[in-house]
């Protein structure tokens, strides 16, 4: 088994436990003490922000300054400007293919 | 038409432009599963039965960068500890047979509890729900094949075409709505500080794993206010 195949197995059994713990388990009782809820509501913001980092400037496990930072500061700007997220996206990959073309890097 | 169906119109309209929202997201993902070596069913799995788009997206990019097993899927499913509480407030709304129950569990994802949770009824709850959660199922799923076919074997189309960055330009797009709170302003900064530090020195995905920490600066143990 690839290992692509072993992490999409895990992550499935353990996302579909986190998933229907409440439902399957808890059913109608609320028990889940609030400070849980409220760790996991905060989780994904420095997550995402963290991938957004990563995802941005590395390149095969170093830190490197490329065209994909054009896109992301474009993408910055459309949604500060409130642009629909499929505009964004598009955007982004218009921005960096450009800088690619015209700048090189 | 009856009020009931007004609503539920209207309940069905929310649940499509979600889906269709997230469709860009999908190829996205697809390209990423190319660019990581990925199949076209390796990447199908990944976005039929773990189901969670920014939690796929966390453990295939650091399966990219060439981390460990063990660090792609924590990284996944720290992303996913939200569907617990996701779980605890739809649970009253999805109440049935153990079967029943057990199916519509694997719909947790961010866009079904927003629709459900915003309607008034327990009933309408469900029904928004339900919508939701199966829309964004087919058309998220469509979607990866989209971007793991029509790219696969393209060579640096990828990036010719700018779609590397749609990654980084898609996790921005999922957290920009937190960023309203001063709170998640603080707790983004640290973590997008934390990540970027320590590339250079541990594996890949654990830069993303250790900005989680910054939560911490929270106190979210604490009742709100109370250390005031």
């Amino acid at each position: 088994m690839s290992d692509a195949v072993v992490v999409m197995v895990a992550l499935a059994a353990g996302t579909y436990t986190l998933k229907a713990f409440a439902p399957l388990v808890l059913s109608n009782k609320r028990v889940l003490p609030d400070w849980i809820k409220r760790f996991a509501m905060l989780l994904p913001t420095p997550l995402l922000a963290a991938l957004v980092i990563t995802s941005t400037f590395t390149s095969d496990d170093q830190i490197i300054f490329d065209a994909r930072i054009a896109g992301v500061v474009a993408a910055m700007v459309a949604l500060a400007k409130r642009v629909p997220f499929v505009l964004v996206i598009v955007i982004a990959a218009g921005v960096t293919a450009l800088w690619r073309l015209v700048v090189g890097l | 038409m009856s009020e009931l169906e007004t609503l539920r119109r209207k309940i069905r309209m929310q649940a499509i432009s979600i889906s269709l929202a997230i469709t860009p997201f999908g190829v996205a993902f697809g390209a990423l599963c190319t660019e990581a070596g990925l199949g076209t069913w390796e990447a199908l799995g990944f976005s039929s039965l773990v189901f969670a788009g920014s939690s796929q997206f966390a453990a295939v990019t650091v399966l990219a960068e060439g981390g460990t097993i063990m660090a792609a899927v924590i990284a996944g499913l720290l992303l996913n500890l939200r569907s617990l509480a996701f779980g605890v407030a739809m649970a009253p709304s999805l109440q049935g047979s153990l079967l029943w129950r057990a199916i519509t569990s694997q719909l947790m994802i961010d866009e079904a509890t927003a629709v459900g949770s915003s309607q008034e009824s327990q009933a309408l709850r469900r029904y928004g729900y339900i919508w939701a959660g199966l829309s964004v199922f087919v058309l998220w799923n469509l979607m990866t094949w989209v971007g793991v076919t029509l790219l696969s074997g393209t060579g640096t189309l990828i990036q010719d075409l700018g779609i590397d960055a749609t990654i980084p330009a898609a996790f921005l797009g999922l957290v920009w709505p937190k960023l309203s709170s001063k709170e998640h302003q603080v707790i983004a900064g640290v973590g997008a500080v934390v990540a970027f530090l320590l590339v250079p020195f541990v594996p890949p995905g654990i830069p993303v794993i250790a900005a989680a920490a910054a939560v911490l600066l929270l106190r979210p143990w604490e009742k709100r206010g109370s250390h005031e």
